[in-house]
């Protein structure tokens, strides 16, 4: 398969067939969480976004040069998640430096990124061996972070649009909060389920 | 405080899942059975149980301004020492659970009983808290399995239940059937406290 073709499977499948919040379950903190509003909302998915990406990039060479050279595959984990929250600082210090504005739509989004599950959730995936054995080069893993992190927005506007209508709706009174966003979730799964049919 | 009300508190009281809403991950992702339910429930209370300890331990030690950093190390030690020991014994569980064992790291009831009880309380009482926060999260996570399994696949706990002739509900260890299940479950405690007052 060619490049291109191969950046069309990822980009379709991270989106749409293996969705990181509603097929894969990663990332449902911020996906319950933060869907109250639309703007939040979209401040934590750019700013979720944006750090997958990054973090695809730099754990990526982290594994591929410092953990394999030595044989220490096993201290992955530790290894990601410190390199994830020194990179969260990072961008926070550099946004807040060069861009106020940036920072104050995003700011407060940023330290909850650090315990999102989906960013170390995608680092591992990249490393680990697909089911046909290959695995994914540079140029892969950093497309699968940023596709990986647009299916979360997605799905993220799409509950926050959902859930600003059931504001207006009577429920009973045991069903509000937690227990409807769930079941709404459920019947968003069910409708991201048809596309497991595409064969691609 | 003692011993015994912190240990109780974590299982009904201040239960992870269904009262305080942490861990959603893990709950939605591996409660397809009860099986995989013990396995995860036992992985993060092991994890749990001693991060509290260490870091109730090293509480005097730790500089404030670098305490969350200091805790996510600890946290991670134990995930990978727990990773390695499920691997080598017991390997189909393992594979089961797959990517969530190493995400317990940023599960947040983790991190959560470490900032707000083990940083502040002596190393008994946050054992205490650890072994029963883990437990409640055991508990939840088999109850919510529980349902998943006996209505997706007619058993519980492997043991066939349910007639031969029961056509298993599919969608209930499916993705949305996880979402729906504890919607549900959690509406009928809300009903269930409401009731109570």
């Amino acid at each position: 398969m060619n490049t291109l073709g191969q950046i069309f499977v990822i980009a379709v499948s991270a989106i749409f067939i293996q969705n990181f919040v509603l097929s894969r379950f990663l990332g449902l903190c911020p996906y319950l969480g933060v869907s109250k509003k639309m703007d939040s909302a979209f401040g934590m998915g750019m700013a979720v976004i944006f750090v997958m990406t990054m973090a695809s990039a730099i754990t990526f060479l982290v594994y591929k040069y410092l953990l394999v050279p030595y044989n220490i595959e096993y201290l992955r984990t530790l290894a990601f998640i410190l390199t994830i929250a020194a990179l969260v600082q990072f961008v926070e210090m550099v946004i807040q430096k060069n861009a106020p504005a940036l920072y104050k739509s995003l700011g407060v989004f940023l330290p909850l990124i650090t315990t999102n599950c989906a960013v170390l959730g995608v680092a591992i995936l990249n490393v680990t061996p697909l089911a046909d054995g290959s695995s994914y080069n540079f140029l892969l893993a950093v497309l699968n972070g940023f596709f990986s992190g647009v299916g979360f927005t997605f799905v993220l506007l799409a509950m926050a649009g959902l859930r600003m209508r059931l504001e207006l709706v009577d429920l009973p009174e045991s069903m509000k909060g937690m227990p409807i966003s769930l079941i709404l979730a459920g019947i968003m799964a069910l409708a991201f389920y048809g596309f497991m049919g595409l064969k691609i | 405080m003692n011993f015994a009300k912190e240990f109780a508190k974590g299982i009904i009281k201040e239960n992870p899942i269904f009262v305080l809403v942490l861990g959603m991950c893990p709950t939605l992702a591996v409660s397809t059975s009860v099986n995989n339910a013990v396995g995860m429930g036992a992985a993060a209370t092991f994890v749990l149980l001693c991060s509290n300890i260490i870091i109730s331990l090293i509480k005097g030690i730790t500089p404030d301004k670098i305490r969350i950093p200091v805790y996510i190390v600890v946290i991670a030690s134990f995930v990978t020492i727990v990773d390695m020991v499920m691997a080598a014994f017991v390997p189909d569980l393992h594979k089961s659970l797959g990517l969530f064992i190493p995400l317990i790291v940023v599960n947040c009831i983790i991190l959560g009983r470490a900032e707000a009880f083990a940083s502040k309380n002596n190393v008994l009482n946050s054992m205490a808290d650890g072994i029963g926060m883990g437990l409640g999260f055991t508990l939840a996570l088999m109850v919510v399995a529980s349902f998943r399994e006996i209505l997706g696949n007619g058993t519980w706990y492997g043991l066939r239940i349910m007639p031969a002739s029961y056509n298993p509900m599919l969608m209930a260890i499916l993705a949305p059937g996880a979402f729906i299940t504890l919607g549900l479950l959690m509406a009928l405690m809300n009903l269930l406290k409401e009731r109570k007052q």
